[in-house]
């Protein structure tokens, strides 16, 4: 095996597991945020309780996402450092504003978030949990700003320096606001909130189902729903926005999303299907002209197809189609669950269906699931190409590492990371199962109003 | 001219960056390797508290200092990373196992995973400390370098008794500096047993910086250069050592916090010296030292340098501000309660 291969799996793993925390910190944030808020607002007790257990959980899983996160940031350099050569001058910096800006604020305040609740006033816990959640806000900015450089580079141009061509910086705003930032800022933010609204709402009808802390649960998964309802809603929005923008881009992307061979107008839309390589085509269920209509609110606009493109430039299809259709049908999935389940949890009668509580139990995965398969259509579709038709990804790599090394050390994160995982769940059940505590309840005379 | 000059302040401010990250990180990653020295469980619960609010924040320096040197200096991450490949790999694992470990070690009450995890942050704090010793004192021993900055490495190459010697400073320098923290957080008979740890630790620090000077001195006198062209800046060297001198003096005194500021300054002082004996290099490269990376020949464009002055004009002094108010709110002795970990 290759270094290069080696070096993307790599990055898979480690990107995938760490991806499993940030999305809960951010969606967790805000819920948070309007917990601790709506305590203040009230003064009532519950609210109260709800924000010192969801603290707790939420301590629990920035952990983790802390310590996976820290790979990340070094990776470019150990695996990637052509790479990092060739860009480091315009991609290096949104990571250095993301510690600036973000994880000092995030893990500075964190400290408040987690041990301040006797040490400082109310407001001032509040504001400690503001800023936690705009910190975890920020990370997701600066990182969708790098990622998004990737995806639809601007604001650079190419400089023969002593050491060979490298990019440089010539607008540092239409950098940070490339093509597709905000699209994907927005579509990535979404995910994480109903990663969090999703993860709260699962641990309240496991509450119900087992009889348990009733009125918490209700109460926690009243405030999920509705930022489940308002983040599943305007993620259909953001993921709309989204593929207009690879289509004007990055077409190839959107070829293979779709499985389009044939450039033309009047494209149809896959719902689900099979892509034959061989033969060039998708069998499927198919919505006639539904993709050019969506693409140019036109049947009329044409479609790149991915004939287009010679064999080595294209990214692979099946996987792309396959990852890209899962994300769309769980983001279908998730618009139902949250305006369904938000519905009937006004009307009371969600808390009294025992079937239906326990598929809200197992929901928790599908955002997971959407954001892990979403990143890694947006990752692989933009292959063959580490800076979409700037750098391709084999000429990326390190070149002054061995294929020894990169093993041992794949096969030493993947060991650490499932004994992690593990340990995490395991922590987290014994959480939940524990559930609040009477502590968690304002102690007499402490209640506002 | 004016690129130089980014140049010159990127490097200086990296080089805050990283000496924020070892003073603050520093006495954390000490705590950890001082932990398994506390008996029972009580008293290492205390320990964990005591930098309990802190580490994450601390650890943050290091992640940023990582990226400022990403954006600043391209090529010496890009160079250094993957040079050091195995190497930082260990210590990433190093501070997953401890970011973790400090987390879940007392959330469950077995007596087994308790141990397994006291263990587990031990050992990667020391290690930790270890490999960004032995890291260092590999960019000043110099690495065979080809032209393009290309720099094969080999993690057995990179363990030589100058670079081990400069591994054992630093954990001397973090378990110092960790010894003095946990004087000022504890109280009680806890108090009088970690104030024994502080002296001995400080001999070794003494020692190893001792051993340390002059083996840098025989062996890389191109780091002496700068203090042979300025004599002034022998000042340095004068000051550290009385900061450290001061250090039993202040606990002698019970003024724990002014011991552990001196603590910190003598550490800011040895790194100051290391950042000049360094400049304008930032990864000495031998047999041919003509191939050193050096602030002219590894910066970002000037653009990119003064972007990102303003960001971090902007930035750092609301950082310093919170983080300052941070410390305040937990200042004093260490009081366990139902939230602490």
């Amino acid at each position: 095996m290759d270094v290069v291969l080696l070096s993307r799996v790599q990055f898979a793993l480690t990107i995938g597991f760490h991806y499993i925390y940030p999305p809960l910190s951010i969606g967790l944030g805000l819920v948070l945020v309007i917990m601790e808020g709506l305590y203040l607002k009230t003064g009532l007790a519950i609210y109260h309780q709800l924000a010192r257990f969801w603290v707790r959980i939420f301590g629990l899983i920035f952990a983790f996402g802390v310590g996976t996160g820290i790979v990340m940031e070094f990776q470019f350099g150990t695996n990637w450092a052509q790479y990092a050569r060739y860009v480091g001058d315009v991609f290096g910096s949104p990571l250095a504003a993301e510690g600036i800006f973000a994880f000092f604020l995030e893990s500075g305040f964190l400290a408040l978030l987690l041990f301040g609740w006797d040490r400082i006033s109310k407001r001032m816990h509040f504001f400690a949990t503001c800023m936690v959640c705009l910190g975890a806000h920020f990370s997701a900015i600066w990182i969708i700003v790098a990622n998004s450089w990737m995806q639809t580079p601007a604001g650079y141009h190419i400089v023969e320096t002593a050491i060979g061509p490298r990019a440089e910086l010539t607008s540092f705003w239409a950098a940070v606001l490339n093509p597709s930032t905000l699209d994907r800022l927005w579509h990535t933010v979404m995910g994480a909130w109903q990663a969090g609204a999703f993860f709260v709402i699962s641990v309240g009808a496991y509450y119900l189902l087992r009889r348990q802390h009733l009125e918490f649960a209700k109460t926690s998964m009243r405030v999920a729903f509705v930022v489940a309802m308002v983040a599943s809603l305007a993620q259909l929005v953001s993921g709309h926005d989204s593929a207009v923008t690879v289509a004007a881009h990055q077409p190839a992307k959107l070829a293979a999303f779709e499985g389009v061979y044939e450039t033309g107008p009047r494209a149809d839309l896959t719902i689900a299907g099979w892509v034959d390589e061989t033969n060039r085509t998708v069998r499927g269920v198919k919505i006639p002209d539904l993709l050019s209509w969506l693409v140019g609110f036109d049947a009329a606009t044409v479609v790149k197809g991915l004939n287009e493109w010679p064999e080595s430039d294209r990214p692979p299809v099946q996987l792309s189609f396959q990852l890209y259709h899962l994300m769309v049908a769980i983001g279908m999935t998730l618009i139902l669950l949250a305006w369904g389940g938000g519905l009937l949890a006004w009307r009371g009668w969600l808390f009294e269906r025992r079937w239906l509580l326990w598929i809200y139990v197992f929901a928790v995965l599908l955002p997971q699931i959407s954001n892990q398969v979403g990143w890694a259509a947006a990752e692989i579709g933009r292959q063959p190409w580490i800076v979409y038709g700037l750098m391709r990804t084999a000429d990326g790599v390190s070149d002054n590492i061995s294929a020894g090394n990169v093993l041992f050390s794949l096969i030493l994160f993947t060991l650490i990371y499932l004994a992690l995982l593990v340990v995490f769940l395991v922590l987290l059940d014994q959480k939940i199962k524990h559930g609040p505590r009477v502590e968690d309840m304002p102690r007499t005379g402490e209640v506002v109003s | 001219m004016i690129a130089e000059t980014y140049a010159v302040i990127w490097y200086l401010l990296v080089g805050v960056l990283l000496a924020g990250y070892a003073v603050l990180d520093g006495f954390d990653l000490g705590v950890g390797g001082l932990h398994l020295l506390a008996r029972g469980d009580r008293d290492r619960r205390v320990f964990l508290n005591a930098i309990g609010p802190f580490w994450d924040g601390n650890q943050v320096w290091l992640v940023t200092g990582g990226g400022a040197l990403f954006a600043a200096f391209p090529h010496v991450y890009a160079t250094a990373f993957s040079g050091f490949y195995v190497a930082f790999i260990l210590l990433l694992f190093m501070l997953i196992f401890r970011g973790v470990s400090i987390h879940v070690r007392s959330l469950r009450a077995g007596a087994a995973w308790r141990s397994f995890w006291d263990w587990a942050f031990s050992v990667s704090s020391l290690l930790a400390s270890l490999l960004i010793g032995v890291a260092l004192g590999n960019v000043a021993w110099g690495v065979p370098l080809t032209a393009g900055f290309r720099y094969q490495g080999d993690l057995w190459q990179q363990i030589h008794p100058y670079t081990v010697l400069t591994g054992l400073l630093v954990v001397a320098m973090f378990l110092m500096h960790g010894a003095i923290y946990l004087v000022l957080k504890t109280e009680g008979e806890l108090n009088a047993r970690v104030r024994t740890w502080v002296r001995p630790t400080i001999i070794a620090f003494i020692m190893l910086y001792v051993v340390v000077t002059m083996a840098t001195l025989l062996y890389l006198p191109h780091m002496a250069d700068p203090f042979r062209e300025q004599p002034l800046l022998f000042l340095l060297p004068a000051f550290s050592v009385l900061a450290i001198a001061n250090i039993p003096r202040e606990v002698h005194h019970g003024r724990e916090f002014r011991a552990f500021l001196s603590s910190a300054v003598a550490m800011l002082l040895l790194l100051a010296l290391f950042g000049v004996g360094m400049f304008p290099e930032l990864i000495h490269a031998r047999p041919d030292p003509a191939l050193s990376m050096t602030l002219h020949n590894a910066a970002s464009s000037t653009k990119t340098l003064q972007t990102m002055l303003i960001m971090a004009a902007i930035g750092m002094p609301l950082v310093v501000a919170y983080t300052f108010h941070i410390y305040r709110v937990f200042q004093g002795k260490v009081k366990l309660d139902s939230m602490s970990y």
